[in-house]
């Protein structure tokens, strides 16, 4: 473009009435917002089905699990009389015999209405080991009224411990900082601090830095493979390079799920991949290759590499060779010409195709879950844990919350660096 | 939440409205199970001998018993199944949640025939299954002679499969540690106990390959990938049945548990679920899945009607309660499975 201005071609003339020409340059432009303002509309009422059907089957309920992660109102709505009765309480001591009663009536309720577990749980959360005292109770309260009831309450030592009621109070503000700090492995201490948890229960920072690993060594290794690869496919004659691009793009075209299920087939014990390893000769014993950190990367590799590859091939492709003899010509070295003139170029593609592979990788699921072992379980697998069997939505929306922020965070910064024209992706 | 419901509703409400119009035109129940080998002998046991009685139809579908899924369809009001197959403790999960219905035993069988604890108020027991050691003798030279042989590395030295869930893992290691198999679960209940339990499991750990569904111990071994793997008894024998396989069954030190049938809230067709649960609770009918996979009935009196020849392979013959072994506590998985899961996979990830 910048060759082309006609500041550059004619700047006498140009020079002759700046300010005419700026006044028609000012119309000229104004005239062509409207025009361009009258097309973004027409386009965006073509894309408006779209965006409504994205909004509505995607955006809220998005938004509404995340808003489990902060949102908690299941303690506030087990207990309401005794979230009344502790308004007046002053957080010191035991609250007074009507609180108990307030207590005793709501814990009762909660089995009508079905909320008992849901109430056990949230209080558990915050107080380890509530769970079965809360349950306990409520079925001691079954057949009691009145007085009865609030002496079965008070036969029940966990409701006389010091720690209980202020985690009930807590409890009892629907909006909660607790499952996001938990997700960090944070909480917060008796004197209102926020402290780390203990060692034996901190597990979510040391999974995130796993998964974040994981999804480095991948977009490394994608890059290592798809680099050169990228670089031939550009380079070789078009009937090889449709072969090449074939080759590439059918496994891409297979589900994930066929081919994470083809490599526990390779690379079992007695599969294919050991076979070939013993047959000439690298290895002397079998390797563990499953259930491994190594498999799941070599797994995660191959699923991955056309995302990064593509990228960088359709930016190669677009790079004259020409170039490289130009600069040739001007005496340059190969890797002088290599590093100066086609990295540049190809870097917007190079940056593309590895953000592109290292964000999904941090979303994988079925992949560890299938090749890695115990230890590699990626954050996708806590989260569709909370989801299906601990049914602990709270924490799982605060864990994809995080995950969320972080990627977005990731792409902002790289976005920033490169400015975002110049991310090509495919 | 209130919204979320709303919303989650509006959402349901075409699907459900084709369902419901489904519904209407034949007799269907839909029951969810866990596949593999066992939902095959549900299905020649009782699914086509009821559809032939009653000629409802069944609907299968299949899951890893993960109640997550179930949750979420109460949840949106939209319940595509009238009965799902779960473990004990997923019925006491469920039950206190409110996800599952509570039963009405006059419509089923008289709650005091069943086997103690395989009648709960939100699940009745469908039969009984072992938690055992299997091995391939022509990997394994020396054949292990109790479950507990999991946690001797020296004379079994490779790798082993436990099921990645800690209830069976923390009995068998508190057992290997020296606790009897009548004691286990007071143990267990102090956190010194649990401490002891995930003490013993970690001088295995970096040697424990975890499955999640029950169809893996047996292509773990088939595979070679481990040398022994705990599993559920019936899915072994089909190996050994069916695919020839040349696998052995270590029965001692066996933990039994029930497999468990429930009725999700919301549920389209309770009448007809009820009507199942009374057909396949009736003893002449609760003994018949024994000839299509080798779990026990879990009627008292259903013994005398199971097969001659299918009887030895149960887990609770006669023979295989000779040693030691140690039936599950439902009430100690409802009351601590929570935490212990919790620590469990905190176990893992470390």
């Amino acid at each position: 473009m910048s060759a082309l201005q006609p500041s550059e071609l004619d700047r006498p003339t140009l020079a002759r009435d700046r300010s005419a020409a700026d006044a028609d340059l000012k119309s000229v432009s104004a005239a062509l917002r409207r025009a361009e303002f009258g097309d973004r509309l027409r386009s965006l009422a073509l894309a408006a089905p779209l965006l409504v059907l994205l909004a509505l089957s995607f955006g809220i309920p998005i938004v509404l699990l995340l808003s489990r992660a902060v949102y908690d109102p299941t303690i506030a709505d087990a207990l309401p009389k005794t979230t009344k009765a502790l308004a007046g309480w002053n957080g010191q001591g035991l609250p007074g015999d009507d609180t108990l009663a307030a207590l005793a009536t709501d814990l009762k309720d909660t089995k009508a209405k079905g909320t008992a577990y849901e109430l056990a749980k949230s209080l558990n959360a915050r107080l380890p080991g509530a769970r079965s005292q809360v349950l306990k109770t409520v079925r001691k309260l079954e057949s009691a009224d009145g007085q009865a009831a609030l002496d079965a309450l008070k036969s029940v030592p966990f409701w006389s411990a010091p720690a209980t009621w202020p985690a009930i109070r807590s409890g009892t503000h629907s909006l909660t900082s607790f499952y996001l700090l938990s997700a960090l492995d944070l909480r917060w201490n008796a004197d209102g601090g926020i402290e780390r948890v203990p060692p034996e229960q901190a597990i979510f920072i040391q999974v995130f830095l796993r998964t974040f690993l994981v999804a480095a060594s991948v977009t490394l290794a994608t890059l290592i493979l798809g680099f050169p690869l990228a670089y031939l496919i550009a380079n070789v004659p078009k009937g090889l390079a449709a072969i090449l691009i074939v080759a590439v793009l059918l496994p891409f075209w297979t589900s994930i799920l066929v081919r994470t299920a083809a490599w526990t087939v390779l690379l079992q014990k007695f599969g294919l991949v050991n076979d070939f390893l013993l047959f000439i000769g690298i290895v002397s014993d079998r390797l563990d290759l499953m259930y491994s950190r190594i498999g799941l990367i070599i797994a995660m590799t191959h699923i991955q590499l056309p995302f990064t590859l593509l990228p960088i091939y359709s930016v190669m492709r677009t790079i004259p060779p020409s170039q490289m003899k130009a600069a040739y010509s001007l005496g340059a070295r190969p890797f002088t010409a290599f590093r100066r003139i086609y990295i540049p170029q190809v870097f917007p593609g190079v940056m593309a195709g590895c953000l592109l592979t290292f964000i999904l990788c941090l979303g994988y699921y079925i992949t560890p879950a299938l090749i890695g072992g115990a230890s590699d379980q990626l954050i996708s697998n806590f989260i569709a844990n909370y989801v299906n069997v601990e049914l602990n939505w709270e924490m799982a929306a605060a864990l994809s919350f995080i995950l969320l922020v972080f990627t977005l965070a990731l792409f902002g910064i790289f976005a920033r660096i490169l400015g975002l024209d110049r991310l090509k992706l495919v | 939440m209130k919204y979320v419901r709303k919303y989650l509703i509006a959402l349901a409400a075409a699907t459900a409205v084709m369902t419901i119009g489904h519904a209407a035109l034949a007799e269907e129940l839909s029951i969810m199970a866990s596949g593999g080998a066992w939902q095959d002998a549900q299905r020649k046991a009782w699914f086509e001998p009821f559809s032939k009685e009653t000629g409802a139809k069944i609907l299968e579908q299949e899951y890893l018993g993960d109640l997550g899924k179930v949750k979420a369809m109460v949840e949106t009001g939209n319940v595509p199944i009238d009965l799902v197959t779960v473990e004990t403790a997923t019925v006491l999960q469920g039950c206190d949640a409110g996800i599952l219905e509570r039963l009405d035993y006059s419509k089923i069988a008289p709650r005091d025939k069943f086997i103690q604890g395989s009648a709960l108020d939100c699940g009745v027991g469908l039969d009984t299954y072992g938690d055992i050691l299997a091995y391939d003798p022509t990997v394994l030279k020396e054949a292990p002679t109790s479950v507990l042989d999991l946690f001797d590395i020296k004379k079994f030295p490779g790798k082993r499969a436990m099921r990645k869930f800690p209830a069976q893992n923390l009995e068998w290691a508190l057992m290997a540690d020296g606790v009897a198999p009548a004691d286990v679960y007071k143990v267990l209940a102090t956190p010194e106990g649990a401490d002891r339990a995930f003490k013993k499991l970690d001088t295995i750990k970096k040697d424990i390959v975890w499955w999640d569904a029950g169809a893996q111990p047996a292509q773990l071994l088939a595979s070679k990938e481990v040398v022994m793997t705990t599993a559920w008894n019936g899915r072994i024998q089909n190996a050994i049945d069916t695919d020839k396989k040349p696998f052995k069954i270590v029965w001692n030190d066996q933990i039994l548990e029930y497999d468990m049938i429930s009725i999700p809230k919301g549920a389209r067709n309770p009448e007809l679920a009820y009507k199942y649960l009374a057909y396949i609770s009736k003893p002449e009918n609760n003994a018949k899945l024994a000839s299509y996979i080798t779990y026990g009935p879990v009627r008292t009196d259903a013994a005398s009607f199971v097969a001659a020849d299918a009887l030895p392979k149960l887990p609770n013959a006669p023979d295989h309660l000779k040693g030691a072994y140690l039936v599950a506590d439902t009430e100690f998985w409802g009351d601590y499975g929570e935490d212990l899961v919790k620590r469990f996979n905190a176990w893992l990830a470390q």
